[in-house]
């Protein structure tokens, strides 16, 4: 393993929760987040897959310091080996971490797109920009144009142009692709591995599982809040017999090209977890112990699972 | 029976390029068609025009040899692509749900809604989450065709096979056309009965 201080980003134990009303003026926490970890090095894309609500969107917000008021985030969150605060959380995010927001709502919807994307910085990168917009297939005018006159996958390709603009050492991009076609999926990708292998790092929140397999270095699967594995891209390329969380070899046989096969049930909601392991309720390799006890973090192959069984 | 576009032109001000020029596009009850085409090639636009959110400039959009009704809940029900610009942000989820109509607690159950969501807000909804609710929407609305633009590009794989075997189950029971936007070549495999490309 490389050494601690070589990480960008290093978090474990992080829970986010979330102060709700309930009846009248009585409020609740809901955790939406626990025991959470993720570690990236300097050079690698990882990709962070998992089910819609499984909090893949609320860890970038957590990063870069812009939940709403109402959240409370714990654990061990650090940038470079120091703790990120919010005070440096402030200082980082726009300049050493950048975001592709995931709704293409993020747009300013007054402001053209080639101005927006510009930005406050001086010099303005006008030049830099052209190239960007060139290469992710953008024509010309698109610059002129307000969001509203964008299709789907052109403000998906606006937004990830924001990011490619900045030099920043770690780029969370929250699902980039959709509404992208195959090719300009495959660009935008071929970007962020430059990126990676310019001595950057990648956060990728993707559901395009296929897409991912092939461009990034490891795979971080988030179920109801929490990691339930990491491995190595090229083990998701081999298929289930190579994985070790029942649910990351269940969402490689609900690939349309793998079965389509859906699994029985849905994920927990936040503020009723079962007492156990968070899948529990819908593996078919479940015993009493899973019931019980969350399982601890387990390395296997390199890969790191949260399973008693997994192997 | 069947839902057509007939020689429709279409572009966004007269200054504009046309988006759509010369369309024509014909789909019978039971069938499921898949569209793809490079983004910005107008499929978004041929989704509104077939659910009657725009109106071409020439050429007529026909459902079963009548143009859609003015009126009502349209029989031709669109699920767009970003369901977070799809719902009212200051509605409670369950009064966007009863705009189409009664509750079906089996189509809420098919999707897996939680019936304390049905209380907050979509902005305290996940995106996947919102999209359950764009699809039983236009499910509880009891229309004939449902246009699904990119529904499923949010949603993880396995919730994706989930909605799509609902739908297409749904699909079956009531007879409905589909018509599916989609860049997944895999997913359109799967889910359609015929494809075809707009660039071509």
């Amino acid at each position: 393993m490389k050494q601690k201080d070589e990480t960008i980003l290093e978090i474990h134990d992080l829970s986010v929760s979330f102060r709700m009303y309930d009846h009248g003026l009585e409020q609740t926490d809901l955790q939406v987040i626990s025991d959470l970890y993720l570690t990236v090095y300097p050079g690698e894309i990882v990709a962070v897959a998992g089910s819609s609500g499984s909090g893949k969107s609320l860890l970038a917000s957590a990063i870069l310091g812009i939940l709403p008021g109402n959240a409370t985030v714990h654990g061990h969150l650090h940038y470079k080996g120091q703790e990120l605060t919010q005070e440096r959380q402030e200082q980082l995010r726009g300049t050493d971490i950048a975001l592709v927001p995931q709704s293409v709502a993020f747009l300013d919807p007054l402001m053209k797109v080639g101005a927006q994307a510009d930005g406050h910085r001086k010099p303005l990168p006008t030049d830099k920009r052209k190239s960007i917009f060139k290469r992710l297939g953008l024509p010309d005018k698109t610059e002129q144009l307000y969001p509203f006159q964008l299709s789907g996958g052109m403000a998906r390709r606006a937004l990830v142009s924001t990011a490619l603009l900045t030099d920043a050492k770690l780029v969370i991009a929250d699902e980039p692709t959709p509404g992208m076609s195959l090719e300009q999926a495959l660009e935008a990708l071929r970007m962020f591995r430059e990126m990676a292998d310019d001595g950057k790092a990648v956060i990728l929140i993707t559901h395009d599982l296929d897409l991912a397999f092939e461009f990034t270095d490891r795979v971080a699967v988030f179920y109801a809040g929490t990691t339930v594995e990491t491995a190595l891209a090229s083990d998701f390329k081999k298929g289930p017999d190579a994985l070790r969380h029942p649910y990351s070899q269940a969402l490689w046989r609900a690939l349309p090209q793998n079965g389509f096969q859906p699994v029985c049930g849905f994920q927990p909601y936040a503020g009723a977890l079962p007492k156990g392991c968070l899948y529990a309720p819908r593996c078919p390799y479940k015993t009493a112990q899973c019931m019980d006890a969350v399982p601890p973090v387990r390395e296997i192959r390199g890969g790191e699972v949260r399973c008693y069984y997994g192997a | 029976m069947a839902l057509e576009a007939k020689n429709i032109y279409f572009r966004y001000g007269r200054k504009q390029p046309w988006i759509l020029e010369d369309c024509t596009l014909k789909i019978d009850r039971g069938e499921r068609l898949a569209v793809s085409a490079p983004s910005g090639y107008g499929k978004t636009t041929l989704a509104l025009l077939l659910a009657g959110y725009l109106k071409p400039e020439k050429g007529e959009i026909l459902l079963d040899d009548k143009p859609l009704p003015a009126k009502g809940i349209c029989p031709v029900q669109l699920i767009y692509q970003h369901p977070e610009k799809a719902v009212n942000p200051r509605w409670r989820l369950k009064r966007v749900l009863e705009e189409s109509g009664k509750l079906r607690e089996d189509v809420l159950d098919a999707f897996g809604i939680e019936r304390a969501w049905l209380d907050r807000f979509p902005r305290e909804l996940s995106g996947g989450e919102l999209q359950r609710f764009c699809v039983a929407r236009a499910l509880m609305s009891g229309a004939d065709y449902l246009i699904c633009d990119e529904i499923s590009t949010m949603l993880d794989v396995i919730t994706q096979a989930q909605i799509w075997n609902v739908v297409l189950e749904e699909a079956d029971k009531r007879n409905m056309g589909i018509i599916a936007v989609t860049h997944n070549k895999h997913l359109a495999e799967r889910i359609a009965t015929r494809m075809i490309d707009l660039s071509e």
